[in-house]
């Protein structure tokens, strides 16, 4: 690093900044250019820039220069049964800052039963409070109601929230019915918003764990054993057929086995429109550390759906994320520490849910898809930013180094070699889930809102400083083709005669279930979809005015006897 | 089978197929040709039956073989079958001298009465068809089983002679899938029993199996008494019920568990479909699945996902359509494949055999020949109309013709399904052939005619269903005669486990045969089919193969077109559990999957002091779970509970609660990762 001109600039206070001889590494394509800086923003790209003096330097020496990354999955400061995670807003984003992620979208997670715009604040004044990069929020719907769907609406119109997350696990507590399911993501086909989903058969869960408790099965192994990938690849499936059904967009948060990336590969090759999220954990390490001796260790890999003890997955899962039917990468960073997984040391589903990640991820990913061959850079650079972006309608702001986008950058170094250990990373958890693993690429210098933040290995981060970044409705990445199969996909009933034949008697006890469960949730009425009602009736309407379902009606044959029950009109 | 293979060792005694080749006299083999089956290959070579055949414990004597044995055992014979042959040809009174080109019933004697009284009875000539192979020979029927196949057959006097000139004798088709007693509404089926076996013998199918449909509340037992007494009186063949279980509780436990033990049915359907009714939540399918597979039950799986059917039909009927296109609109093929997906994970979890009634679409049967290429025990019937006809009738504008279609799952509107389906019975990634016979008059199903919700679903196909499997699979190249009859036939009788009474011509075997000629081409129309129903969706269809002769416990029920059926002759023929074909590999699988806990020690580190968890309950009336689901205890499997601790620990005896309250030892020890 030099300063150009004058010497009296003080370091920190800069937010001037130039990058020189890099090569810019966007998710089209890579070119040699300088960046310039300022305010924070991208202000101009190309060779020979004329830049105002006493701008500090950086010499990027042909270096990658790529977009921050952004984790769009991460769990920061999450209350757990009156504990929360180990790493809060400062503690995860300084982490992330290291890894070379400039930009985290965090859950908001809301008890059910209370208020989601409640529990948004509350969100964004922990985060406004440290983070130490923006950040977005997710929010989860954890019940469904009217109040909810307002609350809904309101959050995407005015808190710039675009993605919410249903759960289809977590039985009698965040599971939704499939009949919930369809209302939610009718409603945010309807307002623009993305549909992320956790997706398990929580139903069969709550069978197989009390089967393995009652095997006598109580440590982290009846975690896995208790989620068989079977059942992520299930949920899955029913997910994208819901969500084709109701056109919605939808994202299937932590892609964790082969089953369910699968499934979902095959439905995009179908058509829908279906976004995956393998996180970190799913992309580097395996499920067998399940049956590690060591109860602390074995522990520390509980998260839901489980790590596949498949040990073939991590490469299976790189692969697809290279060929784009995996699109982006989150971390789903939850830390826990050993003592608040220790709250399940008797009964594994008990055990706090969450492993780290959101410091790895971006090294990882070079590591096992571009080291060995499978990705280029360029797609790279897509999975672990740009389309995160563009999803959550960020982009071209964030996931692209270009005139006018925000200045989070990255200076990567390809042949960096790092050793993962819990005893030098940035998380305060006990234990790293990649302890000991060897990976090759690494962040040389990470600027964050034009600032340097990571440089010679120093970490500059400020709390605070993070802003929040609000995500418009509709993003084109996703709504684009949904927009145009809504005006495809128009009902039309067939004109046909009013039928006339013989109606024989019935009646119209129709043994309606005896049990209590109503099964459906309260807002019942279906929502009208506005977009499809070029409904036209050819012939005159029915001269009766009969309501459209006639519940108790009887039915019997006109007095006329008209026997004619083929006639047309 | 495997009870009866152990009964045999406890008798001390070699079961007849295998003592055979060893016990019986001289057995010379002679052969005929290069081609033809030598003398007595079939002979002696079937296993031995009778004492498999639930409900029939005659004394079993080892059956003979050759002509040697039947001579020592003074068996009246006196003549060659040649000469039988030619005696028949000396006009005998009953010889019926209608020129035809198909078979010919004759009588070796006048002893016996032409109006197919005769309890003996031999097909000559023909080519028998089973699914493992084809071969010429004779087929000698007494008392209603088959009792020789082979050539040159000693047969005694007087018997009736069918002339198969060399066509196609197979075993009758068993139809899996038939509801002829499913009211909706309160209104039957047109279809009664006797109307229903009529139209199944008319098309070669000499026995059903019916869906007993009882409602939610009632009593599966009394459902299931009021079926057999009303089968038993109306029935032209035999038949066989599943049952539905219309909703999960204790009760039904206990009545499942009687219907297995005592009334001999090994299946039962579960819905996914019909919200609010017959619709089960993912717990209750697992309890139902778990319990049934310990009773050794075939769970048929009615798949289609009802919560999202529930919401489509409010949507199309908000949107003003409620003629029947609105029925195939409000239930696309994904929600039949979703459900085909989910039932199929969660026969896997349990580890019990799966078998998907009424496969409608391409997209679900792919995801059955998905799971089989996994490994999954999983089984498909496709049916009639989703093998013939395709769903673009429902927009049809003649609503009496459209509502005539309306059955669950619809039939698809993508026109190449039904070659899909074939394509994939050919290849035995499809299992199994039924209809689903259901026949609405037209009134009837006009109680949804303002509202296609409430149209009663049901279609027709029971007498079409061998014909058309026949015209579209075999004629076309994609099936041979084999595949034919296993589909048809053998398939379903190996899944319920009446393999082999039925399902095969072997000695021993009921005599439920079919001759079959594949030439015969049939226009399809309501005019002339048996049911009785206004509308047939096959109309106008040309189907080539048809039956020329069709028997039934050793009697000509239906002849060159004219149908000779008596009501009440069908009998119930019960089924034990655990069929082979389902869960020899669920067996298996159940020893291979047992699940390990890991040994370690106690955790003694510091725990983080947590409150009771707030056992959240929804807020919302939905409790999402049926009442009965709430604390049933899995069942506990016996084959996987060889779980071993080293050594007791310490809370063995304390009780697991939810809300646990674990705090640090007093002692601090802080050494967390301590080994045992």
């Amino acid at each position: 690093m030099s300063y150009q001109g004058k010497k009296n600039i003080p370091k920190i206070t800069s937010d001037r900044l130039l990058i020189k001889g890099g090569r810019i590494v966007n998710d089209d394509q890579s070119f040699h250019a300088d960046i310039y800086m300022e305010d924070g923003l991208i202000k101009q790209i190309g060779d020979n820039l004329i830049v105002p003096g006493g701008v500090k330097t950086i010499e990027a020496n042909g270096k990658m220069v790529i977009p921050g990354g952004i984790d769009i999955h991460t769990h920061f400061q999450m209350p757990y049964r009156g504990t929360t995670t180990v790493d809060d807003f400062a503690q995860g984003s300084k982490a992330a800052l290291a890894g070379g992620t400039t930009m985290i979208v965090d859950h908001v997670m809301s008890e059910p039963g209370t208020s989601l715009i409640e529990a948004h604040d509350q969100w964004r004044q922990w985060a406004d409070e440290k983070a130490c990069c923006d950040y977005s929020l997710h929010v989860d719907i954890t019940h469904w109601n009217d109040s909810v769907k307002q609350e809904v609406d309101n959050l995407i119109k005015e808190k710039g929230v675009n993605s919410f997350q249903v759960y289809m696990a977590y039985k009698d507590y965040y599971q939704m019915s499939n009949s919930e399911l369809y209302e939610v993501f009718t409603f945010l086909a309807e307002r623009g918003g993305i549909a992320q989903v956790h997706a398990e058969n929580g139903e069969i869960i709550a069978e197989e764990q009390a089967r393995m408790l009652q095997m006598g099965i109580t440590g982290p192994e009846g975690h896995v054993l208790s989620r068989p990938e079977e059942l992520e690849a299930e949920a899955v499936f029913r997910a994208i057929t819901i969500a084709s059904q109701t056109n919605c967009p939808l994202y299937v948060t932590r892609v964790m086995s082969k089953s369910a990336a699968d499934i979902i590969s095959q439905a995009r090759k179908k058509g829908n429109v279906v976004f995956g999220e393998p996180i970190t954990a799913s992309l580097g390490t395996d499920g067998t550390h399940y049956w590690s001796k060591n109860w602390a260790k074995a522990a520390s890999f509980v998260t839901s759906p489980p790590l596949s003890p498949d040990p073939t997955t991590p490469d299976y899962l790189n692969t697809l994320l290279s060929s784009g039917d995996l699109s982006v990468t989150g971390s789903a960073h939850c830390t826990f520490s050993v003592a608040q997984k220790a709250i399940g040391k008797d009964d594994f589903t008990q055990i706090p849910e969450g492993v780290n990640g959101v410091e790895e991820r971006m090294a990882l990913i070079w590591d096992k898809a571009v080291t060995t061959g499978k990705m280029d850079e360029n797609m790279f650079v897509g999975v672990t930013s740009t389309n995160a972006a563009k999803i959550l309608n960020l982009y071209p702001r964030k996931g692209r180094i270009a005139v006018g986008s925000d200045a989070d950058l990255v200076i990567w170094d390809t042949d960096a070699i790092r050793t993962i250990t819990a005893k030098t990373h940035n998380s305060a958890a006990e234990y790293n889930i990649f302890e000991g693993m060897e990976l090759r690429g690494a962040p040389l210098v990470v600027i964050c809102q034009g600032k340097i933040v990571l440089e010679d290995g120093n970490l500059h981060a400020t709390s605070g400083v993070g802003r929040f970044i609000p995500c418009s409705p509709f993003p084109d990445f996703a709504y684009k083709r949904i927009k145009a199969r809504k005006q495809l996909a128009v009902l039309r009933a067939v004109p046909r005669g009013m039928y006339d034949g013989p109606v024989s008697e019935f009646s119209m006890s129709r043994g309606g279930t005896p049990s209590a469960s109503a099964r459906t949730s309260p807002t019942k009425q279906p929502v009208r979809n506005l977009h499809q009602s070029g409904f036209s009736l050819a012939g005159p309407p029915t001269p009766d005015d009969i309501p459209i379902r006639p519940a108790g009606r009887r039915i019997v044959v006109p007095p006329g006897g008209r026997s004619n029950i083929t006639s047309l009109s | 089978m495997s009870d009866c293979r152990r009964q045999w060792n406890r008798e001390d005694e070699l079961p007849v197929y295998l003592a055979g080749p060893i016990t019986t006299g001289p057995n010379q083999r002679k052969t005929y040709g290069m081609f033809s089956s030598v003398e007595g290959a079939f002979e002696s070579k079937t296993i031995d039956f009778e004492n498999y055949a639930v409900g029939r414990k005659g004394s079993r004597t080892p059956r003979s073989g050759s002509r040697e044995r039947l001579l020592d055992t003074g068996d009246p014979i006196s003549k060659t079958p040649s000469e039988a042959r030619e005696s028949s040809l000396n006009g005998s009174p009953g010889e019926r001298n209608e020129a035809r080109s198909g078979a010919e019933v004759r009588f070796s004697s006048g002893t016996e009465s032409p109006n197919g009284k005769s309890e003996r009875l031999l097909i000559k000539g023909g080519r028998v068809v089973n699914d493992d192979q084809s071969f010429y020979a004779d087929v000698y029927i007494e008392d209603g089983l088959i009792k020789q196949v082979g050539e040159n057959l000693v047969v005694p006097e007087g018997v009736k002679v069918i002339e198969a000139n060399g066509r196609m004798v197979i075993p009758g088709g068993i139809d899996v899938n038939t509801c002829l007693m499913k009211s909706y509404l309160g209104t039957q089926p047109v279809d009664d029993f006797f109307q229903g076996t009529k139209a199944a013998l008319a098309g070669g199918t000499t026995m059903i199996i019916d869906h007993v449909a009882p409602q939610p509340g009632d009593s599966l037992l009394e459902a299931f008494e009021r079926w057999q007494e009303a089968a038993d009186k109306k029935a032209c063949c035999d038949y066989s019920l599943h049952v539905d279980i219309p909703q999960w509780n204790e009760n039904v436990k206990d009545e499942l568990e009687l219907l297995v033990q005592d009334k001999g049915i090994n299946s039962f359907q579960v819905y996914m479909a019909y919200k609010d009714v017959y619709q089960m939540t993912d717990s209750e399918l697992y309890e139902a699945f778990s319990f049934l597979k310990q009773l050794g039950a075939v769970v048929l799986v009615h798949a289609e996902n009802g919560d999202l059917i529930a919401q489509e039909q409010q949507k199309i009927l908000g949107m003003g359509i409620t003629g029947p296109e609105g029925h195939p609109l409000s239930r696309p093929e994904e929600l039949e494949a979703e459900a085909v997906f989910r039932a199929i994970t969660l026969g896997n979890r349990v580890n019990c055999p799966v078998y998907i009634t009424k496969v409608m679409s391409k997209s679900a049967a792919d995801t059955i020949t998905q799971a089989r290429r996994k490994g999954s025990v999983v089984f498909g019937e496709p049916i009639t109309a989703s093998l013939a006809t395709d769903g673009s009738h429902y927009w049809s504008k003649n609503w009496a013709k459209a509502a005539a279609y309306v059955t669950s799952p619809p039939l698809s509107p993508d026109q190449t399904t039904p070659d899909h389906l074939h394509t994939l019975l050919a290849c035995g990634d499809l299992q199994v052939v039924g209809s689903s016979h259901c026949a609405y008059s037209t009134s009837q199903k006009a109680i949804g005619k303002d509202d296609f919700t409430l149209i009663p679903e049901g279609i027709n196909g029971v007498e079409e269903r061998m014909g058309f499997v026949w015209e579209k699979a075999v004629a076309m190249g994609k099936m041979d005669e084999n595949q034919f009859v296993a589909v048809t036939s053998t398939n379903a009788a190996k899944i319920f486990n009446l393999y082999p009474r039925k399902g095969r011509i072997a000695a021993g075997s009921d005599a439920d045969i079919v001759i079959w000629d594949p030439d015969s081409v049939k226009t399809i129309t309501a005019k002339l089919q048996q049911s009785a129903a206004e509308y047939n969706i096959f109309e106008g269809l040309e189907c080539r193969g048809g039956p020329v002769l069709v028997l039934i416990q050793g009697q000509v029920v239906y002849e060159e077109g004219k149908l000779h059926a008596q009501q009440g002759t069908g009998r119930f023929i019960p089924r034990k559990p655990f069929p082979d074909y389902a869960y020899q590999r669920v067996k298996f699988r159940n020893e291979v999957k047992r699940k390990q806990g890991v040994t370690r020690g106690i955790y003694d580190g510091p725990v983080y002091d947590v409150a009771p968890t707030p056992k959240y309950i929804t807020p919302s009336p939905s409790a999402k779970t049926s009442p009965t689901s709430h604390q049933p205890p899995p069942i506990r499997n016996l084959h996987q509970s060889n779980f071993s601790l080293s050594g007791a620990q310490i809370d063995d005896n304390i009780p697991r609660r939810s809300g646990h309250r674990i705090v640090a030892p007093p002692g601090g020890r802080s050494n967390i990762t301590s080994l045992g």
